[in-house]
């Protein structure tokens, strides 16, 4: 009997080859092809200037230089604005850049030329050599400076304000005016980034032969950067591949598409008639892919004497750049997952997405989660410390339920659908952090720790995220002649075991060894029909249509192999790739069952010679029924009605040093709900990276820009990115399963939950050290220091 | 602007994972660079350029260098490992490979040869480091994915593989 591979924790088989050093990233592509040149870009030193003038005549006469781009070289659609991907209704005033700046700049890092050579190095002597007269703008740096709007970012942008959306369930207003009590908090979260250790990167090789393009990107989604290559070269879509290979880790930040150089890349190799090759390095990371987080914003909450919420009124700015390319995606999902696992009574959120001279913004592992997490459980602590309750009992009134499922908010979540979600135990998830944390036993750890000089807290965050959003996704499932099991779905991999969990589901559903299947994600050779990797979508939308597409192969295998074997397909079972008659001998091997599925004229192999129309088929009958087709395939796509919603609590424990201020994790603890797991190492693997990089976002990453718009801390030597040294020494998981019912296999997404929660816990867990108010986060150990400062001179003013 | 003068080029033989590389690059191509594009060894990464991240750290001559922060030029008379020179005989993986695997001391893999060249050497100088210890080796790479709990416990399986294949 086959074991159920689903839910064990089976080894990666993409480690072989990363182990080995064998992956196949987009810059060790084609490197040992003579005729590849790289393409190096020349980007605006400045946050705001008009271009006056592009000189590149010392650029061509230099040795190994073959080709510069400036927008006056560029036509047809490649003229037009960059696309904007995800209109909508509220985004009044959207903004996309130019692939290569036309007569203005909006940010330090813009493209503004495009050089090619014969090697990166000249590229880059290339660039330095182009000369730009800029006339210099006053820049808008900050939410500050975009709300008050004394400059703006584009002249025809009233009051830098992009968008501006509300929404309202209930009368928050009203409740809260009828409120017993009410609180106004305002809450800080800044810019940071996901900064994946790969950049970006594309590759593109013309085919004069077969007049075909292959664009090789590091993309969240290859058949999006299909789709704007296309449309901006005017090719046909059926001209152009394009494959994801391995990717060094996405985050967000890859999912934003086109780029100028995903463009620019496939012009010049069609214009060149050579393959071309760009490579961003780290500084080109920091100042030209994207960045997210920054948000303000402005609480009012009422609630009654058992600190049950009655009317929330969350007003906030959002900082989304200089352009619009994402839509108004981040800021909907931190106004409408706020929410948490809670019910306020009546809700009311409005916010404005405001234009900044500075790198665009667009989804961060989270996603605007973090910051709605910030707001909610901010909230809930000051409810907490206002009455003088426990800070998990305020939560726990404010729950809901678990027999008060599907609940629906009244809301409209990021995929235009209703606010609804499916499943959830929050109080069983809240008794496992507490047990999980020492809770309950914290006060007596508090007081032992005092007696020694020391100074602890302890904070708790509780989330919920709607992941696994649509539209679809699909998968083709094929069984060759050899028993080998070859699948494809669309979205694509940066590192999250995607070969691995989705075999596991094939080995299970169609009956065949793990090893014998292999998962081709993100070409759109095999698959045409996909979105992307984001919004913790992929186990849920390509894991639920490999394991239906791998129904459809099975069943059809039942059907031939029930003719075969003379058997009712009710007593078939399919084993380790073998089909047999339950408690017999007879059987018949996958391969074979695939061999007769597809009736041939010619034999070239043993297999083959086996379905030739002498030996096989029933003479009085057609050799593909009307209503079959050759080959033992399955296809199917999974588009669910909705999103399904996964829920985690983190608890922390941190210590404060009562001279310096340095923060320390003494303890982290996680309750995880991602409904049933595929593969629980991978989970319990993506749930250590977010909370590392939780760690980072909520003490130490910061986008430090100077008054000018100049990024000051552009590199891995200033961006302080948790090493080893910063990350909790060990994490604590506990898992809830709570089966999703929107999917066939009852699974929740999980590559973002580790991240949420991040900054609402440790602001917790300082406040609760420190006895003081904790709004502004990321907090290093001088902002804290100065913290404690203000409020002895407070003390000392009272 | 004056006329560039055309680059010199040098004839450098590189000595990596047992193989001599035959290569002519300037004089400024960085040895990371040299041993993806001119030797095609591409399993060692680059995730920053300014010798911060360590995910083109190889070893010269037995010792973890970051290979961006290092000409070619001067690395003539080095032995070089990569991690492709780490797999063993008959295609095994090296112990601090197959304890990542063990360990799901890794996820996208870009990071993941830095981290094995620095533990490879590491563990040659502390064949037997405690929790601290493997902590202190890899406290100079940088990992966005893995939160590196699972690096640390790569770190003392090696170890203990180590020990077993003795």
């Amino acid at each position: 009997m086959t074991t159920k591979l689903f839910g064990t924790k089976v080894p990666r088989v993409e480690d072989q080859r990363f182990l080995r050093g064998q992956g196949r990233y987009v810059d060790d592509l084609l490197t040992d092809d003579p005729r590849l040149l790289h393409a190096a870009v020349l980007r605006s030193p400045h946050a705001h200037a008009r271009i006056t003038d592009i000189d590149v005549s010392g650029v061509l006469d230099l040795d190994g230089v073959v080709a510069v781009w400036t927008f006056d070289d560029l036509t047809g659609p490649m003229a037009e604005p960059l696309p904007l991907l995800i209109p909508h209704p509220a985004l009044t005033h959207g903004r996309t850049q130019y692939a290569l700046a036309k007569d203005e700049v909006n940010y330090v890092g813009e493209a503004i030329a495009f050089v090619v050579a014969v090697d990166r190095y000249v590229a880059e002597d290339a660039v330095a050599r182009i000369r730009v007269d800029y006339e210099q703008l006053e820049p808008v740096v900050g939410i500050a400076a975009a709300r008050a709007a004394a400059r703006l970012v584009h002249d025809d942008v009233p009051g830098n304000v992009g968008a501006r959306m509300e929404q309202e369930n209930g009368d928050a207003r009203a409740a809260i005016a009828d409120a017993p009590h009410t609180l106004t908090l305002e809450l800080d979260v800044e810019r940071s980034a996901c900064t994946p250790m790969e950049g970006r990167g594309t590759v593109a090789r013309w085919d004069p032969d077969t007049s075909r393009l292959t664009v090789w990107s590091s993309t969240q989604t290859s058949t999006g950067v299909r789709g704007c290559v296309a449309a901006k070269l005017g090719l046909d879509l059926a001209k152009v591949d394009v494959i994801t290979p391995d990717v060094g880790g996405g985050f967000g930040v890859k999912i934003n598409h086109p780029w100028p150089e995903e463009l620019l890349v496939p012009l010049a190799a069609m214009t060149l008639g050579r393959p071309v090759k760009f490579t961003e390095d780290r500084r080109e990371h920091f100042i030209s892919s994207a960045h997210e987080r920054a948000q303000v914003h402005h609480v009012e909450v009422g609630f009654d004497d058992d600190g049950r919420v009655l009317g929330l009124n969350v007003e906030f700015w959002h900082d989304h750049g200089a352009y619009t390319p994402y839509g108004l995606i981040v800021p909907i999902i931190t106004s409408t997952q706020l929410l948490g696992p809670y019910k306020p009574q009546n809700y009311r959120v409005v916010f404005e997405s405001l234009y900044t001279n500075t790198v665009i913004v667009t989804p961060y592992r989270g996603a605007g989660r973090p910051q709605g997490c910030f707001v909610m459980e901010r909230t809930m602590d000051a409810i907490a410390a206002y009455l003088g309750k426990d800070r998990t009992e305020v939560r726990s009134t404010n729950f809901i339920q678990p027999d008060e499922f599907p609940y629906e908010h009244g809301l409209v979540f990021q995929d235009g659908r209703p606010l609804t979600y499916d499943s959830g135990d929050y109080p069983a998830s809240l008794a496992k952090l507490k047990e999980l944390v020492g809770w309950d036993e914290f006060e007596d750890f508090r007081a032992e720790m005092a007696a020694q000089g020391r100074r602890v807290g302890i904070g708790l965050a509780c989330y919920v995220e709607g992941t696994g959003v649509g539209p679809y996704e699909g998968a083709h499932v094929h069984v060759e002649t050899s028993g080998k099991v070859k699948v494809a779905t669309g979205l694509t991999t940066q590192g999250q075991g995607h070969q691995t969990a989705f075999a596991q589901i094939v080995a299970d559903t169609l009956g065949v060894r793990f090893e014998d299947v292999e998962i081709t994600t993100g070409d759109t050779r095999k698959m045409p029909y996909a979105v992307g990797t984001f919004a913790s979508r992929a186990a849920v939308m390509s894991g639920s249509a490999i394991h239906l597409a791998a129904l459809r192969a099975r069943e059809k295998a039942l059907r031939i192999a029930a003719e075969a074997l003379e058997a009712a397909e009710d007593d078939l079972e399919i084993v380790d790739g073998v089909v047999s008659v339950k408690g017999t001998d007879a059987s018949i091997d996958l391969g074979t069952v695939a061999v007769l599925s597809n009736p041939l004229r010619y034999a070239f192999d043993e297999a083959s010679k086996a379905a030739t129309q002498f030996s096989v088929g029933d003479p009085g009958k057609a050799p593909v029924a009307e209503d079959d087709e050759p080959g033992l395939e399955g296809k199917d796509f999974y588009s669910p009605e909705r999103s399904t919603f996964a829920n985690g609590m983190h608890a922390v424990i941190v210590e404060t040093d009562p001279d310096t201020a340095e923060i320390t994790i003494l303890k982290y603890a996680v309750v995880h709900d991602c409904g049933h797991l595929i593969n629980p190492m991978i989970v319990e693997g993506q749930i250590h990276g977010g909370v590392a990089q939780g760690v980072g976002g909520a003490l130490y990453e910061r986008m430090a820009y100077d008054e000018s718009g100049q990024l000051l801390n552009a590199s891995f030597m200033d961006f302080l990115m948790p090493y080893v040294t910063e990350v909790p020494t060990t994490i604590d998981i506990d898992h809830l399963e709570t089966p999703s019912p929107l999917n066939p296999l009852g699974i929740k997404g999980a590559g973002e939950a580790g991240v949420i929660p991040s900054a609402a816990v440790f602001a917790a867990a300082i406040e609760d050290a420190e006895g003081f108010p904790i709004t502004a986060m990321p907090i290093s150990p001088s902002e804290l220091f100065d913290l404690r400062l203000a409020h002895a001179d407070n003390s000392f003013a009272g | 602007m004056s006329a560039p003068t055309p680059e010199e080029l040098h004839d450098v033989r590189l000595h990596v994972n047992g193989s001599v590389h035959e290569v002519q690059v300037p004089a400024r191509r960085l040895l990371s660079d040299a041993l993806r594009h001119d030797c095609g060894l591409t399993g060692t990464h680059v995730g920053c350029e300014h010798g911060v991240c360590g995910a083109c750290t190889v070893l010269v001559d037995g010792a973890p260098v970051r290979s961006c922060l290092m000409f070619a030029v001067s690395a003539v008379d080095a032995e070089i490992t990569t991690v492709e020179g780490l797999t063993e005989a008959e295609d095994t993986l090296s112990p601090v490979q197959q304890a990542f695997s063990d360990c799901h001391g890794l996820q996208c893999g870009f990071c993941t040869p830095g981290f094995l060249t620095t533990i490879t050497a590491g563990l040659k100088d502390n064949p037997d480091p405690t929790e601290d210890e493997a902590r202190e080796m890899i406290a100079g790479n940088l990992c966005r994915c893995t939160g590196y709990q699972n690096i640390v416990k790569s770190v003392l399986r090696a170890a203990e593989i180590e020990r077993e294949r003795a």
